[in-house]
């Protein structure tokens, strides 16, 4: 059976460029950084390229990039690091509705210990609104948090604009005013470039770009002051402590590397690819429609609902034909609720159609998306055809 | 995840669709995940001679109503009514603990047919 991969927002395949500068510091270059022996040496030049590589994909300096264990700690660190830092100087934090689960969790965890937290809508477009965030601001706000581009839907945030609005209100004397963003499903898909953005801190972490899982990056603006949340030793400048794991450092520096010398056409076959999967899908299968913003998003990803059907069961029939893809709408523990994503994009709770996002990477090829295009319509007949909801609805329609 | 049975029974689900010629019709719905499960029972002879169903709901919801349809064919209202839950899990070998109510939405859709069955037939 053929094999079809398309949940590469979920993680990619590391490059085997990206194995092969991993594996010397395994068995041959296996000292600690910390340590001053040739061993720890070498362990350490590692770690301070791979740190040039990803501050120079995101123009940063690389001492304003700190390695730790991936996008769920960078959020965690950025977040719960300003608000330890700046909360006697406000305790306030302005965030959107539909960001990743680390972002949220975090920020609700400080909410519980008396911050007050402002959610962002997201409108049907899944966009957050500029108006929104100078509405929000407040005397008090430390923090703005809001991700460059969804995980779910692909949609880019206006994080420029949010940079500008931020720096206005530091100029004018709100020191303490801070701007982080999760960029972690924008990089290596979108130019990402630090200044450009006017952003205090950013989250990246290598498993989306075709480097390995359990290493990510905050980046951190010279001058800005965080907290640490991890003590131990005197690692990452005081920021996180813990042996550096220097095979995953080597990995994601080389992944940075990739990613910013290959991003444009790499960006350019996901957008065709994905372009030419949307078309299809419209073309060939009725009631179904698109969720998020058409031209502001991310290339590679296209997610969709499809009438009178529940997600997870067009997912799993996927899956047995051997294409992965995921569902914004999978029951969990009896709730077939769609996902927080989807809600905030005003979706109804109801489950009255499923959702599956499609996310293609650099090697997603025509005869691939062509097989899925083949296979989905049949599938999604099939699941219609066994739905009360689909009879009621051409009962209604023949009146 | 799901048991190779379950799986079987999302891909070719046995008895699927309204039934035209059926003599009693029941329904299940999940207040909480919104599943909604219709079955359709046809009666001869004091016996169950067909059943066949309509869903909109998860995998195990599909299979669990998919493997009930197969599982009360010849038996009579009294012996089906005796069904539990349980029952349908174990014709599908097992389900993720959090996707058990899946089989009592199935076997609620199957009472709520027995119920509607007219008197004379039962
Ligand atoms: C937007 C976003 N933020 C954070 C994460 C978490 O990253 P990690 O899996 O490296 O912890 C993910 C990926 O799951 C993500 O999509």
């Amino acid at each position: 059976m053929r094999r079809v991969y398309l949940d590469n927002s979920a993680s990619t395949r590391v490059d085997d460029e990206v194995v092969e500068a991993m594996l010397p510091y395994f068995t041959e270059q296996y000292g600690n950084a910390s340590s001053t022996h040739q061993w720890g040496q070498h362990a350490k030049q590692a770690i301070e390229d791979a740190r040039a590589q990803v501050a120079r994909l995101l123009n940063a300096q690389p001492t304003e990039i700190v390695f730790l264990s991936g996008g769920t700690e960078s959020d965690n660190l950025a977040i719960k690091g300003i608000a330890a830092a700046h909360c006697s100087r406000g305790r306030h934090i302005i965030t959107s509705a539909f960001e990743h689960p680390a972002v949220l969790a975090s920020c609700d965890q400080l909410e519980a210990q008396g911050f007050t937290l402002t959610r962002l809508p997201v409108y049907r477009e899944g966009i957050v609104r500029l108006k929104d965030v100078r509405a929000a601001l407040t005397d008090e706000t430390i923090l703005v948090t809001v991700m460059l581009a969804n995980n779910e839907i692909g949609t880019i945030q206006p994080i420029a604009e949010i940079g500008a609005l931020v720096a206005e209100r530091r100029a004018a004397g709100q020191r303490h005013l801070h701007l982080h963003t999760d960029a972690v499903q924008a990089v290596g898909k979108i130019p990402v470039d630090v200044k450009q953005l006017g952003v205090d801190l950013l989250t990246f972490t290598a498993h989306k770009i075709h480097g390995p899982k359990g290493v990510g990056a905050l980046y951190v603006r010279r001058g800005v002051r965080i907290t640490s949340q991890m003590h131990g030793g005197r690692h990452e400048r005081d920021r996180r402590a813990g042996t550096e794991s220097v095979p995953l450092i080597a990995g994601i520096g080389k992944a940075a590397e990739l990613a910013r010398v290959h991003m444009d056409e790499r960006a350019v076959h996901m957008r065709q690819l994905r372009d030419y999967l949307e078309a299809q899908i419209i073309e060939r299968i009725p009631d179904v429609s698109r969720n998020g913003d058409a031209e502001q998003r991310v290339p590679g990803v296209a997610n969709f609902n499809f009438d009178f059907v529940e997600g997870e069961g067009l997912q799993i029939s996927l899956d047995l034909k051997g294409i992965a893809v995921s569902t914004g709408s999978a029951c969990s523990s009896g709730s077939t609720e769609p996902s927080h994503v989807l809600l905030a994009i005003g979706l109804p709770r109801d489950s009255g159609h499923g959702s599956l996002r499609f996310s293609l990477s650099k090697d997603t090829t025509r005869e691939e998306i062509d097989y899925v295009i083949e296979t989905l319509p049949a599938i999604v007949e099939k699941l219609r055809k066994i739905s009360p909801r689909t009879k009621k609805k051409t009962a209604e329609h023949a009146e | 995840m799901y048991s190779p049975t379950v799986l079987a029974h999302l891909d070719q689900p046995r008895n699927a669709g309204a039934m035209e010629d059926a003599v009693s019709r029941g329904e299940a719905t999940n207040p909480v995940c919104g599943d909604l499960l219709h079955l359709y029972l046809k009666i001869d002879a004091g016996r169950i001679v067909a059943a066949s169903f309509q869903a909109q709901g998860c995998p195990p919801t599909i299979a669990a109503a998919s493997v009930l349809t197969g599982m009360i064919e010849g038996l009579t209202p009294a012996q089906a009514r005796n069904l539990a839950p349980a029952d349908v899990t174990r014709a599908l070998e097992y389900l993720p603990r959090n996707k058990e109510h899946c089989c009592v939405l199935a076997i609620d859709a199957l009472r709520s047919a027995l119920a509607a069955i007219p008197i004379e037939m039962v």
